[in-house]
Protein backbone atom coordinates (compact mmCIF):
# COMPACT_ATOMS: atom_id res chain seq x y z
CA UNK A 1 0.00 0.00 0.00
CA UNK A 2 1.32 3.42 -0.98
CA UNK A 3 -0.08 5.74 1.69
CA UNK A 4 -1.57 4.22 4.80
CA UNK A 5 -3.31 6.08 7.60
CA UNK A 6 -3.57 3.59 10.44
CA UNK A 7 -5.71 3.89 13.60
CA UNK A 8 -5.12 7.62 13.86
CA UNK A 9 -6.63 9.42 16.85
CA UNK A 10 -6.13 13.05 17.71
CA UNK A 11 -7.06 14.87 20.87
CA UNK A 12 -6.48 18.52 21.71
CA UNK A 13 -6.23 19.45 25.37
CA UNK A 14 -7.69 22.84 26.11
CA UNK A 15 -7.98 24.19 29.66
CA UNK A 16 -7.74 20.72 31.17
CA UNK A 17 -10.53 19.53 28.88
CA UNK A 18 -9.60 17.07 26.15
CA UNK A 19 -11.61 17.11 22.94
CA UNK A 20 -11.37 14.30 20.43
CA UNK A 21 -10.98 15.72 16.95
CA UNK A 22 -10.17 12.54 15.04
CA UNK A 23 -11.32 9.08 16.06
CA UNK A 24 -10.00 5.82 14.59
CA UNK A 25 -9.14 7.05 11.14
CA UNK A 26 -8.09 4.26 8.79
CA UNK A 27 -7.42 4.93 5.14
CA UNK A 28 -5.41 3.36 2.36
CA UNK A 29 -4.53 5.29 -0.75
CA UNK A 30 -3.03 3.91 -3.96
CA UNK A 31 -0.26 5.55 -5.91
CA UNK A 32 -1.62 7.97 -8.49
CA UNK A 33 -5.06 8.25 -6.91
CA UNK A 34 -6.89 11.54 -6.56
CA UNK A 35 -8.65 11.30 -3.21
CA UNK A 36 -10.90 13.97 -1.72
CA UNK A 37 -11.62 14.30 1.98
CA UNK A 38 -15.05 15.84 2.28
CA UNK A 39 -16.80 16.93 5.46
CA UNK A 40 -18.47 19.78 7.30
CA UNK A 41 -16.34 22.58 8.68
CA UNK A 42 -14.64 21.63 11.95
CA UNK A 43 -14.70 17.86 11.41
CA UNK A 44 -10.90 17.63 11.49
CA UNK A 45 -9.98 17.60 7.79
CA UNK A 46 -7.16 20.11 8.19
CA UNK A 47 -5.90 18.30 11.28
CA UNK A 48 -5.78 15.02 9.37
CA UNK A 49 -3.91 16.58 6.44
CA UNK A 50 -1.53 18.29 8.82
CA UNK A 51 -0.77 14.92 10.45
CA UNK A 52 0.00 13.41 7.03
CA UNK A 53 2.23 16.40 6.30
CA UNK A 54 4.09 15.74 9.55
CA UNK A 55 3.26 19.18 10.95
CA UNK A 56 1.04 17.75 13.71
CA UNK A 57 1.62 14.60 15.75
CA UNK A 58 -1.26 12.14 16.11
CA UNK A 59 -2.22 11.22 19.68
CA UNK A 60 -2.06 7.59 18.59
CA UNK A 61 -1.76 5.68 15.34
CA UNK A 62 0.63 6.17 12.47
CA UNK A 63 1.03 7.22 8.87
CA UNK A 64 3.05 5.10 6.48
CA UNK A 65 4.32 6.28 3.12
CA UNK A 66 5.79 3.43 1.08
CA UNK A 67 6.05 1.51 4.34
CA UNK A 68 8.05 4.29 6.04
CA UNK A 69 6.57 5.90 9.14
CA UNK A 70 6.08 9.65 8.93
CA UNK A 71 7.39 11.60 11.91
CA UNK A 72 8.19 15.02 10.52
CA UNK A 73 7.58 17.20 7.46
CA UNK A 74 9.52 16.27 4.34
CA UNK A 75 9.85 17.07 0.67
CA UNK A 76 8.17 13.81 -0.27
CA UNK A 77 4.89 15.47 0.71
CA UNK A 78 4.13 18.83 -0.92
CA UNK A 79 1.45 20.97 0.70
CA UNK A 80 -0.82 23.68 -0.68
CA UNK A 81 -2.81 25.71 1.85
CA UNK A 82 -5.98 27.76 1.48
CA UNK A 83 -3.81 30.89 1.48
CA UNK A 84 -0.99 30.68 -1.03
CA UNK A 85 1.66 31.30 1.67
CA UNK A 86 4.13 32.67 -0.88
CA UNK A 87 7.05 34.54 0.66
CA UNK A 88 6.48 38.22 -0.14
CA UNK A 89 10.18 39.14 -0.06
CA UNK A 90 10.91 36.79 -2.95
CA UNK A 91 9.89 36.94 -6.59
CA UNK A 92 7.56 34.32 -8.03
CA UNK A 93 10.53 32.45 -9.46
CA UNK A 94 12.49 32.55 -6.19
CA UNK A 95 9.47 31.21 -4.36
CA UNK A 96 9.31 28.18 -6.63
CA UNK A 97 13.07 27.72 -6.29
CA UNK A 98 12.88 27.76 -2.48
CA UNK A 99 12.52 23.98 -1.94
CA UNK A 100 15.18 23.26 -4.59
CA UNK A 101 17.99 25.53 -3.45
CA UNK A 102 19.79 22.92 -1.32
CA UNK A 103 19.84 20.08 -3.79
CA UNK A 104 20.73 21.78 -7.05
CA UNK A 105 22.71 24.66 -8.51
CA UNK A 106 20.93 27.95 -8.93
CA UNK A 107 20.82 27.75 -12.69
CA UNK A 108 19.34 24.28 -12.62
CA UNK A 109 16.82 25.24 -9.93
CA UNK A 110 15.73 28.18 -12.02
CA UNK A 111 15.17 25.92 -15.02
CA UNK A 112 13.04 23.55 -12.95
CA UNK A 113 11.09 26.48 -11.52
CA UNK A 114 10.38 27.83 -15.01
CA UNK A 115 9.27 24.42 -16.16
CA UNK A 116 6.66 24.22 -13.40
CA UNK A 117 5.58 27.83 -13.76
CA UNK A 118 4.95 27.01 -17.40
CA UNK A 119 2.78 24.09 -16.31
CA UNK A 120 0.54 26.51 -14.42
CA UNK A 121 0.71 29.05 -17.25
CA UNK A 122 2.66 31.71 -15.41
CA UNK A 123 5.86 31.83 -17.48
CA UNK A 124 5.37 35.55 -17.98
CA UNK A 125 5.34 36.33 -14.28
CA UNK A 126 8.63 34.84 -13.09
CA UNK A 127 10.10 38.18 -11.97
CA UNK A 128 6.91 39.54 -10.41
CA UNK A 129 6.30 39.98 -6.71
CA UNK A 130 3.56 37.79 -5.23
CA UNK A 131 1.54 40.89 -4.23
CA UNK A 132 1.27 41.85 -7.90
CA UNK A 133 -0.62 38.64 -8.68
CA UNK A 134 -4.31 37.84 -8.24
CA UNK A 135 -5.43 35.27 -5.68
CA UNK A 136 -5.87 32.59 -8.33
CA UNK A 137 -2.42 33.24 -9.80
CA UNK A 138 -0.84 33.11 -6.35
CA UNK A 139 -2.44 29.75 -5.73
CA UNK A 140 -1.06 28.49 -9.05
CA UNK A 141 2.42 29.57 -7.96
CA UNK A 142 1.90 27.66 -4.71
CA UNK A 143 0.97 24.56 -6.71
CA UNK A 144 4.03 24.97 -8.92
CA UNK A 145 6.19 25.39 -5.82
CA UNK A 146 4.84 22.20 -4.25
CA UNK A 147 5.23 20.23 -7.49
CA UNK A 148 8.73 21.51 -8.23
CA UNK A 149 10.24 19.40 -5.43
CA UNK A 150 8.73 16.32 -7.03
CA UNK A 151 6.80 15.06 -3.98
CA UNK A 152 5.31 11.58 -3.84
CA UNK A 153 2.06 13.02 -2.54
CA UNK A 154 0.44 16.40 -3.04
CA UNK A 155 -1.59 17.52 -0.02
CA UNK A 156 -4.13 20.27 -0.67
CA UNK A 157 -6.18 21.91 2.09
CA UNK A 158 -9.16 23.69 0.52
CA UNK A 159 -6.76 25.28 -1.98
CA UNK A 160 -9.48 27.02 -3.95
CA UNK A 161 -11.73 27.90 -1.02
CA UNK A 162 -10.84 31.59 -1.02
CA UNK A 163 -11.30 32.13 -4.76
CA UNK A 164 -14.28 33.34 -6.77
CA UNK A 165 -16.42 30.81 -8.63
CA UNK A 166 -14.99 31.50 -12.09
CA UNK A 167 -11.36 31.31 -11.02
CA UNK A 168 -12.07 28.17 -9.02
CA UNK A 169 -13.61 26.47 -12.01
CA UNK A 170 -10.62 27.32 -14.18
CA UNK A 171 -8.22 26.01 -11.56
CA UNK A 172 -10.21 22.77 -11.25
CA UNK A 173 -9.61 22.27 -14.91
CA UNK A 174 -5.89 23.05 -14.61
CA UNK A 175 -5.42 20.81 -11.61
CA UNK A 176 -7.13 17.91 -13.35
CA UNK A 177 -4.86 18.41 -16.34
CA UNK A 178 -1.75 18.49 -14.16
CA UNK A 179 -2.88 15.36 -12.37
CA UNK A 180 -3.52 13.51 -15.63
CA UNK A 181 -0.06 14.56 -16.86
CA UNK A 182 1.98 13.87 -13.73
CA UNK A 183 -0.11 11.08 -12.17
CA UNK A 184 0.71 12.44 -8.73
CA UNK A 185 -1.11 11.05 -5.73
CA UNK A 186 -3.32 13.87 -4.49
CA UNK A 187 -5.04 14.16 -1.13
CA UNK A 188 -7.51 17.00 -1.51
CA UNK A 189 -9.47 18.48 1.40
CA UNK A 190 -12.71 20.27 0.65
CA UNK A 191 -16.12 21.00 2.09
CA UNK A 192 -17.68 21.37 -1.37
CA UNK A 193 -19.52 18.27 -2.61
CA UNK A 194 -19.45 19.35 -6.25
CA UNK A 195 -15.74 20.11 -6.11
CA UNK A 196 -14.98 16.65 -4.78
CA UNK A 197 -17.12 14.94 -7.44
CA UNK A 198 -15.63 17.02 -10.21
CA UNK A 199 -12.05 16.10 -9.35
CA UNK A 200 -11.59 12.85 -7.48
CA UNK A 201 -11.39 9.10 -7.99
CA UNK A 202 -12.51 8.55 -4.42
CA UNK A 203 -14.37 10.66 -1.91
CA UNK A 204 -13.82 10.05 1.79
CA UNK A 205 -16.89 11.47 3.52
CA UNK A 206 -16.19 12.53 7.09
CA UNK A 207 -18.58 13.05 9.96
CA UNK A 208 -18.02 15.37 12.85
CA UNK A 209 -17.65 15.43 16.66
CA UNK A 210 -15.59 13.41 16.74
CA UNK A 211 -14.18 13.29 13.22
CA UNK A 212 -14.78 9.84 11.74
CA UNK A 213 -14.88 8.38 8.25
CA UNK A 214 -18.50 7.79 7.25
CA UNK A 215 -18.05 6.42 3.76
CA UNK A 216 -15.45 5.73 1.15
CA UNK A 217 -17.09 6.39 -2.22
CA UNK A 218 -15.54 5.41 -5.56
CA UNK A 219 -16.45 7.94 -8.23
CA UNK A 220 -17.16 5.94 -11.39
CA UNK A 221 -18.15 8.87 -13.61
CA UNK A 222 -15.90 9.17 -16.73
CA UNK A 223 -13.78 12.30 -17.11
CA UNK A 224 -14.34 15.07 -17.97
CA UNK A 225 -17.18 14.96 -15.50
CA UNK A 226 -18.81 18.10 -16.84
CA UNK A 227 -20.09 15.91 -19.70
CA UNK A 228 -22.11 13.75 -17.31
CA UNK A 229 -24.39 16.07 -15.38
CA UNK A 230 -26.98 13.41 -14.53
CA UNK A 231 -24.56 10.98 -12.91
CA UNK A 232 -22.97 13.90 -11.08
CA UNK A 233 -26.31 15.11 -9.76
CA UNK A 234 -27.21 11.64 -8.54
CA UNK A 235 -23.97 11.23 -6.61
CA UNK A 236 -24.30 14.72 -5.22
CA UNK A 237 -27.72 13.86 -3.84
CA UNK A 238 -26.41 10.71 -2.21
CA UNK A 239 -23.56 12.56 -0.47
CA UNK A 240 -25.89 15.37 0.55
CA UNK A 241 -28.04 12.79 2.34
CA UNK A 242 -24.99 11.44 4.17
CA UNK A 243 -23.87 14.87 5.28
CA UNK A 244 -27.29 16.21 6.21
CA UNK A 245 -27.33 14.32 9.51
CA UNK A 246 -23.83 15.66 10.22
CA UNK A 247 -24.77 19.23 9.49
CA UNK A 248 -27.90 18.85 11.65
CA UNK A 249 -25.65 17.58 14.41
CA UNK A 250 -23.47 20.68 14.21
CA UNK A 251 -26.47 23.00 14.23
CA UNK A 252 -28.04 21.20 17.18
CA UNK A 253 -24.84 21.33 19.23
CA UNK A 254 -24.38 24.99 18.50
CA UNK A 255 -27.94 25.77 19.56
CA UNK A 256 -27.48 23.79 22.77
CA UNK A 257 -24.22 25.62 23.43
CA UNK A 258 -25.89 28.99 22.87
CA UNK A 259 -28.76 28.03 25.19
CA UNK A 260 -26.34 27.08 27.97
CA UNK A 261 -24.25 30.22 27.79
CA UNK B 1 -5.15 72.55 -4.45
CA UNK B 2 -2.14 70.28 -4.06
CA UNK B 3 -0.87 69.66 -0.52
CA UNK B 4 2.56 71.07 -1.36
CA UNK B 5 1.03 74.38 -2.45
CA UNK B 6 -1.14 74.48 0.67
CA UNK B 7 1.94 73.92 2.80
CA UNK B 8 3.97 76.64 1.07
CA UNK B 9 1.14 79.16 1.56
CA UNK B 10 0.73 78.12 5.19
CA UNK B 11 4.40 78.60 6.04
CA UNK B 12 4.56 81.87 4.08
CA UNK B 13 1.67 83.22 6.18
CA UNK B 14 3.33 82.18 9.44
CA UNK B 15 6.58 83.89 8.46
CA UNK B 16 4.78 87.06 7.36
CA UNK B 17 2.69 87.29 10.55
CA UNK B 18 5.77 86.60 12.66
CA UNK B 19 7.78 89.31 10.85
CA UNK B 20 4.85 91.76 11.10
CA UNK B 21 4.30 91.30 14.83
CA UNK B 22 7.98 91.54 15.76
CA UNK B 23 8.51 94.68 13.68
CA UNK B 24 5.24 96.43 14.59
CA UNK B 25 5.64 95.88 18.33
CA UNK B 26 9.36 96.63 18.10
CA UNK B 27 10.36 93.53 20.06
CA UNK B 28 14.09 93.31 20.75
CA UNK B 29 16.04 90.69 18.76
CA UNK B 30 17.45 89.21 21.98
CA UNK B 31 13.89 88.38 23.06
CA UNK B 32 12.31 87.36 19.77
CA UNK B 33 14.20 87.84 16.51
CA UNK B 34 12.29 88.38 13.27
CA UNK B 35 12.49 85.81 10.41
CA UNK B 36 14.84 88.11 8.50
CA UNK B 37 17.24 88.15 11.49
CA UNK B 38 17.09 84.36 11.75
CA UNK B 39 17.75 84.05 8.04
CA UNK B 40 20.72 86.37 8.33
CA UNK B 41 22.19 84.32 11.19
CA UNK B 42 21.71 81.09 9.24
CA UNK B 43 23.22 82.60 6.07
CA UNK B 44 26.27 83.69 8.02
CA UNK B 45 26.60 80.32 9.73
CA UNK B 46 26.51 78.49 6.41
CA UNK B 47 28.81 81.02 4.74
CA UNK B 48 31.58 80.58 7.31
CA UNK B 49 30.81 76.80 7.33
CA UNK B 50 30.43 76.59 11.13
CA UNK B 51 26.87 75.26 10.84
CA UNK B 52 27.94 72.76 8.19
CA UNK B 53 30.60 71.39 10.54
CA UNK B 54 28.04 71.24 13.33
CA UNK B 55 25.56 69.31 11.18
CA UNK B 56 28.27 66.88 10.05
CA UNK B 57 29.51 66.39 13.63
CA UNK B 58 26.00 65.69 14.90
CA UNK B 59 25.29 63.30 12.01
CA UNK B 60 28.48 61.40 12.51
CA UNK B 61 27.63 60.77 16.15
CA UNK B 62 24.06 59.88 15.24
CA UNK B 63 25.12 57.46 12.51
CA UNK B 64 27.56 55.63 14.79
CA UNK B 65 25.03 55.47 17.62
CA UNK B 66 22.16 54.41 15.40
CA UNK B 67 24.08 51.63 13.65
CA UNK B 68 25.17 50.21 16.99
CA UNK B 69 21.63 50.59 18.36
CA UNK B 70 20.08 48.76 15.40
CA UNK B 71 22.59 45.90 15.53
CA UNK B 72 22.15 45.53 19.30
CA UNK B 73 18.37 45.87 19.02
CA UNK B 74 18.12 43.18 16.34
CA UNK B 75 20.23 40.81 18.42
CA UNK B 76 18.39 41.47 21.68
CA UNK B 77 14.98 41.35 19.97
CA UNK B 78 15.75 37.92 18.51
CA UNK B 79 16.99 36.72 21.90
CA UNK B 80 13.80 37.88 23.65
CA UNK B 81 11.54 36.40 20.98
CA UNK B 82 13.28 33.03 21.02
CA UNK B 83 14.18 32.55 24.68
CA UNK B 84 11.32 32.53 27.18
CA UNK B 85 13.50 33.02 30.25
CA UNK B 86 15.32 35.96 28.67
CA UNK B 87 11.95 37.46 27.73
CA UNK B 88 10.57 37.10 31.25
CA UNK B 89 13.63 38.67 32.86
CA UNK B 90 15.64 40.87 30.51
CA UNK B 91 12.45 41.67 28.56
CA UNK B 92 10.83 43.21 31.62
CA UNK B 93 13.96 45.24 32.36
CA UNK B 94 14.02 46.58 28.80
CA UNK B 95 10.35 47.58 29.00
CA UNK B 96 11.05 49.36 32.31
CA UNK B 97 14.10 51.16 30.88
CA UNK B 98 12.08 52.19 27.85
CA UNK B 99 9.87 54.33 30.10
CA UNK B 100 12.92 56.30 31.28
CA UNK B 101 13.91 59.11 28.84
CA UNK B 102 17.46 58.31 27.79
CA UNK B 103 18.69 61.84 28.60
CA UNK B 104 18.42 61.14 32.34
CA UNK B 105 21.35 58.77 31.83
CA UNK B 106 23.62 61.66 30.86
CA UNK B 107 24.95 62.53 34.35
CA UNK B 108 25.99 58.95 34.99
CA UNK B 109 27.33 58.60 31.43
CA UNK B 110 29.52 61.66 32.03
CA UNK B 111 30.79 60.03 35.23
CA UNK B 112 31.70 56.89 33.31
CA UNK B 113 33.05 58.31 30.07
CA UNK B 114 33.91 61.92 30.93
CA UNK B 115 32.48 65.10 29.44
CA UNK B 116 33.02 64.07 25.82
CA UNK B 117 31.56 62.50 22.73
CA UNK B 118 31.44 59.04 24.26
CA UNK B 119 28.89 60.08 26.88
CA UNK B 120 26.59 61.54 24.22
CA UNK B 121 27.02 58.53 21.92
CA UNK B 122 26.14 56.31 24.87
CA UNK B 123 22.74 57.93 25.40
CA UNK B 124 22.10 57.94 21.64
CA UNK B 125 22.71 54.17 21.58
CA UNK B 126 20.51 53.71 24.63
CA UNK B 127 17.72 55.77 23.09
CA UNK B 128 17.72 53.68 19.91
CA UNK B 129 18.49 50.20 21.21
CA UNK B 130 15.49 49.79 23.50
CA UNK B 131 12.85 50.69 20.95
CA UNK B 132 14.60 48.64 18.25
CA UNK B 133 14.68 45.62 20.59
CA UNK B 134 10.99 45.87 21.41
CA UNK B 135 9.96 46.10 17.75
CA UNK B 136 12.27 43.32 16.62
CA UNK B 137 10.89 41.03 19.32
CA UNK B 138 7.30 41.68 18.22
CA UNK B 139 8.29 41.21 14.58
CA UNK B 140 9.76 37.75 15.19
CA UNK B 141 6.83 36.74 17.41
CA UNK B 142 4.27 37.88 14.83
CA UNK B 143 5.62 35.92 11.87
CA UNK B 144 2.64 34.15 10.34
CA UNK B 145 2.58 30.46 11.37
CA UNK B 146 1.51 29.76 7.80
CA UNK B 147 4.92 30.84 6.44
CA UNK B 148 6.63 28.60 8.97
CA UNK B 149 4.43 25.59 8.15
CA UNK B 150 4.87 26.13 4.43
CA UNK B 151 8.65 26.32 4.81
CA UNK B 152 8.69 23.18 6.95
CA UNK B 153 6.82 21.20 4.30
CA UNK B 154 9.58 22.30 1.90
CA UNK B 155 12.26 20.77 4.10
CA UNK B 156 13.39 23.91 5.93
CA UNK B 157 14.03 23.89 9.67
CA UNK B 158 16.33 25.12 12.41
CA UNK B 159 18.77 27.86 11.48
CA UNK B 160 17.83 27.69 7.80
CA UNK B 161 14.17 28.27 8.68
CA UNK B 162 15.13 31.23 10.82
CA UNK B 163 17.53 32.88 8.37
CA UNK B 164 15.51 32.26 5.21
CA UNK B 165 11.94 32.70 6.46
CA UNK B 166 11.39 33.97 10.01
CA UNK B 167 13.91 36.81 9.87
CA UNK B 168 12.92 38.16 6.44
CA UNK B 169 9.25 37.87 7.40
CA UNK B 170 9.87 40.18 10.35
CA UNK B 171 11.51 42.92 8.26
CA UNK B 172 8.46 45.26 8.30
CA UNK B 173 8.67 45.44 12.09
CA UNK B 174 12.43 45.94 11.92
CA UNK B 175 11.91 48.92 9.58
CA UNK B 176 9.37 50.45 11.96
CA UNK B 177 11.81 49.80 14.78
CA UNK B 178 14.61 51.57 12.88
CA UNK B 179 12.37 54.57 12.22
CA UNK B 180 11.46 54.88 15.88
CA UNK B 181 15.09 54.26 16.89
CA UNK B 182 16.14 57.14 14.66
CA UNK B 183 13.50 59.43 16.23
CA UNK B 184 14.53 58.53 19.79
CA UNK B 185 18.23 58.76 18.95
CA UNK B 186 17.85 62.16 17.28
CA UNK B 187 16.07 63.60 20.32
CA UNK B 188 18.58 62.06 22.71
CA UNK B 189 21.45 63.43 20.62
CA UNK B 190 20.17 67.01 20.68
CA UNK B 191 19.46 66.90 24.42
CA UNK B 192 22.85 65.32 25.04
CA UNK B 193 24.73 67.92 23.01
CA UNK B 194 22.96 70.81 24.74
CA UNK B 195 23.84 69.41 28.15
CA UNK B 196 27.39 68.31 27.43
CA UNK B 197 29.88 69.21 24.76
CA UNK B 198 30.39 69.69 21.05
CA UNK B 199 30.95 70.12 18.29
CA UNK B 200 27.38 69.67 17.11
CA UNK B 201 24.09 71.46 16.50
CA UNK B 202 22.92 71.14 20.11
CA UNK B 203 26.18 72.43 21.48
CA UNK B 204 26.23 75.46 19.17
CA UNK B 205 22.63 76.18 20.13
CA UNK B 206 23.59 76.21 23.81
CA UNK B 207 26.65 78.32 23.06
CA UNK B 208 24.58 80.88 21.11
CA UNK B 209 22.06 81.00 23.91
CA UNK B 210 24.79 81.73 26.48
CA UNK B 211 25.77 84.74 24.40
CA UNK B 212 22.16 85.90 24.00
CA UNK B 213 22.28 85.18 20.26
CA UNK B 214 18.59 84.26 19.85
CA UNK B 215 18.79 84.61 16.06
CA UNK B 216 21.09 81.63 15.89
CA UNK B 217 19.18 79.71 18.58
CA UNK B 218 15.98 79.85 16.55
CA UNK B 219 17.89 79.21 13.33
CA UNK B 220 19.32 75.98 14.77
CA UNK B 221 15.92 74.97 16.13
CA UNK B 222 14.62 75.27 12.59
CA UNK B 223 17.51 73.19 11.21
CA UNK B 224 16.82 70.48 13.80
CA UNK B 225 13.13 70.41 12.86
CA UNK B 226 13.82 70.38 9.12
CA UNK B 227 16.34 67.54 9.35
CA UNK B 228 13.97 65.52 11.54
CA UNK B 229 11.08 66.00 9.15
CA UNK B 230 13.10 65.20 6.06
CA UNK B 231 14.50 62.00 7.56
CA UNK B 232 11.12 60.88 8.78
CA UNK B 233 8.90 61.73 5.81
CA UNK B 234 11.29 61.49 2.90
CA UNK B 235 13.29 58.52 4.04
CA UNK B 236 11.76 56.32 6.73
CA UNK B 237 8.07 56.66 5.93
CA UNK B 238 8.76 55.97 2.28
CA UNK B 239 10.83 52.88 3.00
CA UNK B 240 8.24 51.69 5.50
CA UNK B 241 5.40 52.13 3.02
CA UNK B 242 7.23 50.22 0.29
CA UNK B 243 8.06 47.37 2.62
CA UNK B 244 4.52 47.13 3.96
CA UNK B 245 3.10 47.07 0.45
CA UNK B 246 5.48 44.41 -0.72
CA UNK B 247 4.94 42.27 2.39
CA UNK B 248 1.20 42.54 1.82
CA UNK B 249 0.60 44.22 5.19
CA UNK B 250 -0.69 47.51 3.83
CA UNK B 251 -3.70 48.92 5.61
CA UNK B 252 -5.78 51.05 3.28
CA UNK B 253 -5.48 54.49 4.75
N1 LIG C 1 -4.23 23.51 17.71
C1 LIG C 1 -5.49 23.24 18.11
N2 LIG C 1 -5.82 23.28 19.43
C2 LIG C 1 -7.07 23.00 19.82
N3 LIG C 1 -8.08 22.68 19.01
C3 LIG C 1 -7.83 22.63 17.69
C4 LIG C 1 -6.53 22.91 17.17
N4 LIG C 1 -6.56 22.77 15.82
C5 LIG C 1 -7.83 22.44 15.52
N5 LIG C 1 -8.60 22.34 16.63
C6 LIG C 1 -10.02 21.96 16.69
O1 LIG C 1 -10.18 20.76 16.00
C7 LIG C 1 -11.38 20.76 15.26
C8 LIG C 1 -11.11 20.41 13.82
O2 LIG C 1 -10.38 21.44 13.21
P1 LIG C 1 -9.90 21.40 11.68
O3 LIG C 1 -9.04 20.21 11.50
O4 LIG C 1 -9.32 22.71 11.35
O5 LIG C 1 -11.30 21.19 10.94
P2 LIG C 1 -11.67 21.41 9.40
O6 LIG C 1 -10.42 21.60 8.62
O7 LIG C 1 -12.39 20.14 9.02
O8 LIG C 1 -12.59 22.57 9.33
C9 LIG C 1 -12.03 22.11 15.44
O9 LIG C 1 -13.06 22.01 16.38
C10 LIG C 1 -10.91 22.96 15.97
O10 LIG C 1 -11.41 23.93 16.85
MG1 LIG D 1 -9.77 23.30 7.50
Amino acid sequence: MFLKIQDVNKQFVNQKEASTVLSDINLEINEGEFVSILGPSGCGKSTLLSIVAGLTKPTSGEILLNGQQITKPGKDRGMVFQQAALFPWMTVEENVMFPLRKEMKKKEAREVAHQFLQKVQLSNYTKHSPHELSGGMQQRVAIARALSMNPKVLLMDEPFGALDEQTRSRLHHELEKIWLETKKTILFVTHSISESIKLSDRIIVMGTRPGVILEDIKVQIPRPRANHPQMTAKLEEKIMGLLQTEIDKVVKEELAYAANN
Amino acid sequence: MRPTIKRIIFFAIIILVWQGIVRMLGISASLMPAPTDVFEALAQGFADKTLIYDILASFRRLAIGLVIAIVLGVGLGILLAKNKTADETLGTLILALQSVPSIVWLPIAIMWFGLNEKAVTFIVILGGTLVMTINMRIGIKNVSPLYIKAAQTMGSRGLDLFAKVIFPASVPYAVTGARLAWAFAWRALMAGEILSTGPGLGYTLKYASDFGNMKLVIGIMIIIGVIGTIMDIVFFQRVEKNVLRRWGLETNS
